[in-house]
């Protein structure tokens, strides 16, 4: 695949140094003749100079035939507008922008780009997962079915603990997938299956259904 | 009419007279509480500090209400992500949006939003003058 990147920061150039590795065909743009320079020396020829929204730049790096544009400076303002010229002018069939202020996700999806990663977002959830009492991780996403796998752990005061997985009442769109007890191994839960105090339960949920399934599993 | 203008610049802030003058409804935005010193000192419009990216200063401004939106930073991308929120979002009839580069200028005009290239329009002027 031909990639394009626009953004030689770090989170740029290591993406750039994963996908060369994978064998894809990169290419970064940057503004900055220093980090040009650096990516230059370190990757090999694979960072033209210049302004990854402007049209004419695009054009001559042969933005026409990529497969997929990512942005991934640390202005959202700049992402957008690249993901958008690239889409526009170009055809560029998915286009990806890093959205640094979770407020801007909705509203990227809503001007037509493909795809959006915030940050922000991610790095929130991981030290909230650090959290000893934090009641819900989102593992992940699956977008296009509106569905999220998260992990709700039970805490010691659980009203749940001794019941039987048949007897909560689950929230609709909702299942358990797996059952990770404190100090043995994961197993699949059934109908019979016992909650613990310290258990990690994973399961799918949707957006909606997730705070009645942390209340349903906490007994709250 | 209600108008909401982002940035009070230089011509942000003659705007935003110009309309206070005629009558109409201002509240000018700006990241920097410094800049309302170019407005008038008969403006009598809301001078609102935040960031017109910001739904939350956007509704605070009363954009929700307003007729038309424009758009004046020093960021090309500012002002088209801005005007594209006013737009697409908050569905303000009228959005007007100031682009320098005109080949970005051309895409969005295409792509719906109001958009003026002073760069264009500037060189333009001073052809003709030069022609004349």
């Amino acid at each position: 695949m031909y990639i394009i990147i626009v953004g030689g920061g770090r989170l740029g150039y290591y993406l750039t140094k994963a996908l060369l590795d994978e064998g894809h065909e990169v290419l970064i743009v940057e503004k900055n003749p220093t980090f040009c320079q650096i990516i230059n020396d370190e990757l090999g020829s694979v960072c033209v100079r210049g302004d990854g929204c402007e049209a004419a730049t695009l054009a001559d790096i042969g933005t026409a035939r990529a497969d997929m544009f990512i942005a991934v400076t640390g202005d959202d303002e700049d992402n957008l507008v690249a993901c958008q010229v690239a889409k526009h002018k170009f055809n560029v069939p998915r286009t990806t922008a890093r959205v640094r202020n979770p407020q801007n996700e909705t509203i990227f999806k809503k001007l037509g780009i493909d795809v959006t990663v915030s940050s922000t977002n991610i790095i929130l959830e991981s030290i909230k997962e650090e959290v000893p009492t934090h009641p819900l991780t989102h593992l992940l996403t699956i977008r296009d079915q509106g569905l999220e796998i998260v992990e709700v752990k039970i805490p010691p005061d659980a009203t749940t603990i001794g019941k039987p997985v048949k007897e909560l009442s689950l929230p609709p769109g909702s299942r358990l997938a797996l059952i990770i007890p404190k100090e043995r191994k994961p197993r699949l839960p059934t109908s019979d299956t016992i909650l613990r105090d310290g258990d990690r339960v994973i399961a799918v949920t949707t957006p909606e259904s997730e705070e009645a399934l942390r209340a349903v599993l906490r007994g709250a | 009419m209600k108008v909401v203008i982002m940035g009070c610049g230089r011509v942000g802030a003659q705007l935003a007279g110009l309309l206070d003058t005629d009558g109409h409804s201002v509240t000018i935005l700006d990241t920097d509480a410094y800049s309302f010193r170019r407005l008038p000192s008969t403006f009598s419009g809301t001078a609102l500090v935040g960031n017109g990216l910001n739904e939350e200063v956007l509704k605070k401004a009363g954009i929700e209400e307003a007729d038309a939106f424009v758009a004046l930073t020093q960021g090309d991308n500012r002002n088209v992500m801005a005007s594209q929120i006013a737009k697409h979002i908050f569905n303000v009839p009228r959005v007007v949006c100031r682009i320098y580069d005109p080949l970005r200028q051309e895409l969005y005009s295409t792509l719906g939003v109001e958009a003026f290239s002073p760069t264009t329009i500037f060189a333009q002027m001073l052809r003709e003058k030069l022609e004349s």
